[in-house]
């Protein structure tokens, strides 16, 4: 029960073409990981919406095949 | 009652609710575990409702809110965030100053 990090940033960028998408493997076991995901489609949603766009650009991964990704979004500096 | 009802009445008769995995006691998962660490900090009064006792409650949790995982958080009657926007918020004191708002009390030691 493992997902590639380069999968989990296709994923998003193909659901937010926009995002710039950093991906850290927590552990090393290919099922802890951190992402921060800037976009600025992000521009005045709050902050659960803006994780929900993620969760929705990764198709039910998470939750589920993807058990932990801690998520941190916002909006590009300029 | 149906499950989403459960769900509605529970977020709307309590100020604060965490549904989580395990209890505020023995947490079962590190990240419902780090909202509790947060919850009993700040000295709030809050519900927790044990997720992995209840399979429908589980599933119906995620759906109500639209939201893939647990822990979730809720403050009257709002969905707040999972654990890694609770913690962003409450390093930025906006959690803080969020259950101020609604007019719960905050320990004065937490800061806002």
């Amino acid at each position: 029960m493992a997902m590639d990090a380069h999968e989990i940033e296709r994923l998003i960028k193909d659901g937010i073409p926009d995002a710039e998408v950093t991906i850290r493997d927590l552990a090393g076991d290919g099922d802890h990981y951190s992402a921060t995901v800037l976009s600025a489609s992000f521009r005045g949603k709050s902050r659960v919406q803006q994780h929900q766009l993620v969760y929705a650009a990764l198709k039910g991964q998470m939750g589920g095949v993807l058990h932990a990704l801690a998520l941190q979004t916002g909006v590009p500096e300029k | 009652m149906a499950i989403d009802q459960f769900i509605a009445n529970e977020v709307k008769s309590n100020d604060v609710v965490l549904f989580m995995k395990g209890t505020p006691q023995f947490p079962m998962c590190g990240f419902s575990g780090q909202v509790v660490q947060i919850l009993d900090y700040l000295g709030v009064p809050y519900k927790g409702l044990n997720v992995l006792e209840n399979d429908e409650l589980r599933q119906g949790i995620k759906d109500y809110s639209n939201w893939p995982t647990v822990p979730q958080l809720y403050v009257k009657g709002e969905f707040v965030g999972g654990c890694d926007i609770v913690r962003e918020m409450f390093q930025a004191g906006e959690l803080q100053s969020l259950l101020k708002e609604k007019g719960l009390p905050v320990k004065e030691s937490a800061g806002a």
